[in-house]
């Protein structure tokens, strides 16, 4: 079954049809990109610098605007959203980066509170010092879930690389996401550290049921951690197949 | 085989003919200003008898004088910490990705610029007009020239600002105020302080001279003593002035290496 039928058939938590996006005159990074992704279902997003796999998720949270093309993501349609209605689609979606962008000196709770700015609070949303109690509470659970409930006062920029990214996976938590997007979440750690990490982090999505779709280039982790594999060559969609269909030697030849 | 370079290139026509007008200018501004080695020797004498009249320094008027002084670093403090305060959302406008509109970043840059070069002596004789003689209108002006200061360099702090964190709480649903409270401001912090600090001296230095167009402070104490050829009196301002910016100077480096 095609992406497009898949999206026709079942209401799924991201539905992307048709999308292009070009930088400047020349680069065409998307061209005409279709995705469909199921509830609960985990997609990893595999091809080789420049395919264009970063610039697909941001496109769904319109952090880039896409050109042409609809996104159907939480049955919102997101290029058609007021910007108030698109920061609550926003808070519906964690994102976690290849490099963790906490912001560095204020204390590890802090960064995790964050992830409830969109929930109208001001303020205190953004300072652990004033935030109200239960959303300390909830902070810090979500501090807990990583394993990290003993470094929420310590300040973000004396974490290591593997304790920042479990940070913004913390911080994606306290959003209550149905969704979880995260591009090259363990890129930049030890493959010690990545593994780790990767293994907290997939354990917490099948946990919460999330629907998540994530970017690597370890096809390791794309085959063991993604139930469906979507490649992608020229900012065009040339792989989709269940991982169970796929292996690493297989995947190997779509990067030459 | 390559030979290496020449040691020097021969200069552009274009280049050297520049130079040589800018040469020629220096040496006609020196007749410009009047410059004469005599006229320096020959005041040495007199330079040396004002200095020598200006010892001991006279602590007669040690009372006006520190009100004077008091006064003035009082002018220097609320009208640095006013200016901080309202730089703070007049930078926010410069800042190119943080204005919510072109023409607000214009309009705020442009305000900027103007408080920046019109000097703070100038800033003093407009209020001086608009409010009256007095302290009031020197702490305007010190205003004025500390707005222009930091909302420059608050504005280049936050454009500096890492995007990363930005773009995450952009991603998670917050708005502008969030983004620059949660992931801006923090993160300039450390260059706000300091700035204000710099800003805090600047002030003291300048309020000093304030008072000579008659905007508060103590400048107008010298003016006077150095009018009445005072010398005693003088000596003993200038020792006040120069121990208060020390003080200041110090007192903002120890804090600078504490909060930073």
């Amino acid at each position: 079954m095609s992406a497009i039928e898949v999206a026709a058939a079942a209401p799924a938590d991201l539905a992307v049809r048709g999308l292009s996006k070009r930088f400047g005159a020349k680069v065409q990074v998307l061209s005409d990109v279709s995705l469909a992704v199921g509830k609960a279902e985990a997609v990893a997003l595999i091809g080789a610098n420049g395919a264009g796999k970063s610039t697909l998720l941001r496109c769904c949270l319109r952090l880039i605007e896409p050109d042409s093309g609809s996104i159907d993501l939480l049955g919102s349609n997101v290029c058609s959203l007021k910007p108030a209605a698109l920061r609550q689609l926003r808070a519906r979606v964690g994102f976690v980066f290849q490099r963790h962008n906490l912001v560095p000196r204020l204390p590890v709770l802090s960064n995790v509170l964050h992830g409830a700015v969109a929930r109208r609070l001001g303020p205190r949303a953004w300072f652990h010092e004033i935030a109200p109690r239960a959303l300390r509470e909830e902070a810090m659970h979500c501090l807990e879930r990583v394993g990290l409930a003993n470094l929420a006062s310590r300040r973000a920029d004396q974490l290591s690389g593997g304790q920042s990214q479990r940070v913004a996976i913390a911080r994606a938590l306290m959003q209550r996401p149905q969704v979880m997007f995260a591009d090259e979440p363990v890129a930049s750690l030890d493959p010690a550290a990545g593994e780790e990490v990767m293994r907290c982090f997939l354990d917490l999505i099948r946990r919460d049921r999330l629907t998540l779709v994530f970017t690597t280039h370890d096809l390791r982790h794309a085959l063991d951690y993604g139930d469906r594999v979507v490649g992608l060559r020229g900012g065009r969609v040339t792989i989709d197949a269940p991982a169970a269909a796929l292996d690493v030697p297989s995947l190997r030849s779509f990067y030459e | 085989m390559n030979s290496a370079p020449r040691r020097f290139e021969p200069p552009n026509p274009l280049v050297f003919a520049m130079l040589v007008a800018v040469a020629a200018f220096l040496i006609t501004s020196l007749h410009g200003i009047g410059f004469s080695l005599s006229g320096f020797v020959g005041g040495l004498p007199s330079m040396g008898r004002m200095l020598g009249e200006m010892f001991p320094p006279s602590i007669e008027r040690i009372g006006p004088v520190g009100k004077a002084l008091l006064e003035t670093f009082q002018m220097a403090l609320v009208g640095t910490v006013a200016g901080v305060l309202l730089s703070l959302p007049l930078a926010v406008l410069a800042t190119r990705h943080l204005a919510p509109h072109a023409a607000l970043y214009y309009a705020a840059r442009t305000l900027i610029a103007l408080f920046r070069t019109v000097p703070d002596l100038i800033w003093a004789l407009f209020f001086v007009v608009a409010v009256g003689l007095g302290p009031f209108a020197g702490t305007l002006a010190i205003m004025v020239d500390i707005i222009g200061f930091c909302g420059r360099f608050f504005a280049e702090a936050m454009e500096e600002a890492d995007r990363g964190p930005q773009e995450a709480l952009c991603a998670l649903g917050a708005g502008r105020a969030a983004v620059i409270g949660a992931a801006v401001f923090p993160a300039a912090l450390p260059s706000f302080v300091n700035t204000s600090l710099f800003s805090l001296e600047k002030a003291t230095r300048s309020s000093v001279v304030l008072g000579l167009v008659g905007a508060g402070g103590i400048g107008i104490e010298l003016q006077v003593s150095m009018d009445l050829f005072r010398y005693a009196e003088a000596s003993a301002i200038i020792i006040a002035i120069f121990v208060l910016v020390l003080v200041v100077e110090q007192c903002s480096a120890w804090l600078r290496r504490r909060l930073i």
